[in-house]
């Protein structure tokens, strides 16, 4: 990073004028997209976890469903479970308790709920081994045993889900890209404006016998570092902001966790050095091709 | 050091310059003279390869300028100072700043560069206007600033287009002397100007060669001068 914005010696970069609309457009622009980028950020990673929870469930359990009248409900449970235990693919099965059952349906119904005295079906875990087992021979099977179980391997709705979430992380990463393309496009207009603007400065340093490599290395400088010092404030305010968002817990798991978590957090501190590269190539070539046009 | 050989310039459809020779050979002192829009400051921006000939050919320290690449000229203009009517400075750095310039570019910076830069401030008089913006100097202290900067590189030759154009007689009488120092001093001047009372002043004091542009040709000026 040092390399990008070190000057060859500390009088040089003063030969740029120290103020203009071009530069404070860089920071605010680096600001900006760095702001942003902690967003898509957050969002690739938050729908990542997402994807790979939900894959990585997908893959392992499963639930079987036994709604039938009270009188029936025991024996079809004892059937269910005489089933899996003969049925190829299953590592383990359990009845979830009364006091599971309250609790998946507590955020609808409140706490308190007199489950016992409701009839409420009877759910059963079902989690696969490596291997796997056959959804559809095992539902034969329930269908001629225990008539009101219905085995739900998740497939149906979590399928689309996953695929939903990995194409929202592709989505957050193709943003990051496109926020990086506009930080480069916005930065390259800038710096060819601040060298049009300072073709007097180009003319009086080549006057002297500067080669065109020091002029563009002093606007290269001074781009580099607005753009790495406004990609610091966007990339600390977005950071806090992503903080500050309610946790899965207060948000209901409605956001599933949006945000960074455990490593992740570092992943924004990148953001800035990035910033700097692009502004500094950006600059870089807008420099060159500026410089070849002034004679 | 630097050479013309049949050199000729055209500028929008018209030849400002026709079938131009001249060697400008170390230590020499010279004058260009000729009415305004005769290509005086043409003829020496042919002269630091800002220009290119469209005919004939400029021989910078034995390199001809076309093949040079821009770095290359870059280079040259290292050893060739230059003085300029409206100076050129960077108005937002101090006068010091300005007259370091050729320094800082070449990375010269260093050593005994500082001290240098003292005594050349002093030499040309502007030690109590050193921090200074170029803004704030008169006409003949900006001449004076920029003369030091054209020779802090102590280049071969100095070129130097009307230095006196913008300034009282007496300061023009001054810069002169300092021109006909840096000649003592082994370097080789070139001046243009329209001012034929600063050439005849120099001719009590140098051995000076007086060229003249007319007719978009470069001739020796006669004995008028």
């Amino acid at each position: 990073m040092s390399a990008l914005i070190a000057p060859r010696d500390k009088a040089s970069d003063r030969i740029v004028p120290p103020s203009g609309f071009t530069v404070l457009l860089t920071s605010f622009t680096a600001g900006a997209m760095a702001f942003l980028t902690v967003f898509a950020l957050a969002l690739s990673l938050a729908t990542g976890r997402l994807a790979d929870r939900w894959a990585s469930e997908l893959a392992q359990t499963s639930t079987i469903r036994i709604s039938a009248p009270a009188e029936q409900m025991d024996a079809q449970l004892r059937a269910v479970e005489r089933v899996l235990q003969t049925t190829p693919g299953i590592a383990s099965a359990r009845t979830l308790s009364e006091e599971e059952q309250r609790q998946l349906l507590e955020p609808w119904f409140g706490p308190d709920l007199p489950i016992e005295n409701l009839p409420v079906p009877k759910l059963v875990e079902v989690i696969e081994n490596s291997e796997g087992y056959d959804s559809e021979g095992l539902r034969q099977r329930l269908a001629a045993e225990a008539p009101g179980a219905i085995l739900d391997d998740h497939t149906r709705w979590r399928k689309p889900l996953v695929s939903a979430a990995d194409r929202l992380r592709m989505l957050g990463f193709v943003a990051i890209v496109l926020i990086a393309a506009s930080t480069a496009a916005m930065i390259t207009l800038a710096a060819q404006s601040a060298l049009a603007a300072n073709a007097q400065v180009i003319g009086v340093l080549r006057l002297v016998g500067a080669r065109d490599s020091y002029i563009a290395g002093a606007f290269v400088r001074r781009f580099t570092l607005r753009a790495f010092v406004g990609a610091v404030g966007g990339t600390v305010l977005g950071t806090l902001a992503v903080a500050l968002l309610p946790d899965s817990e207060v948000a209901g798991n409605f956001l599933t966790g949006l945000g960074f978590q455990g490593a992740h957090w570092i992943w924004p501190f990148a953001i800035p050095p990035l910033a700097a590269l692009v502004a500094h190539l950006a600059t870089r070539n807008a420099a060159r091709r500026t410089l070849r046009g002034i004679a | 050091m630097i050479e013309l050989e049949n050199v000729a310039y055209s500028y929008g459809g018209g030849e400002l310059l026709s079938d131009v020779s001249l060697k400008l050979s170390p230590g020499s002192f010279h004058f260009l003279t000729g009415p305004s829009g005769s290509g005086k400051t043409t003829f020496l921006r042919l002269c630091y390869g800002q220009l290119i000939a469209t005919a004939g050919q400029v021989r910078l320290f034995r390199k001809d300028v076309r093949e040079l690449s821009r770095d290359g000229v870059a280079g040259i203009r290292q050893r060739i100072g230059v003085v300029h009517q409206d100076c050129q400075f960077l108005d937002h750095m101090s006068v010091t700043e300005n007259i370091a310039l050729p320094l800082m570019v070449s990375g010269r910076g260093g050593g005994g560069a500082a001290e240098n830069l003292v005594d050349l401030i002093g030499w040309v008089g502007l030690t109590p206007r050193a921090n200074a913006l170029p803004a704030e100097l008169s006409g003949g202290e900006r001449q004076r600033a920029a003369l030091a900067r054209a020779v802090i590189m102590s280049p071969d030759i100095l070129l130097a287009d009307e230095p006196t154009g913008n300034i009282d007689w007496d300061m023009s009488l001054r810069l002169l002397k300092l021109l006909i120092e840096l000649n003592r001093m082994g370097k080789t001047v070139l001046i243009a100007t329209h001012d034929l009372n600063l050439i005849r002043a120099a001719k009590s004091e140098v051995a000076a060669r007086v060229l003249r542009i007319s007719n978009r040709r470069l001739q020796l000026a006669g004995s008028d001068l």
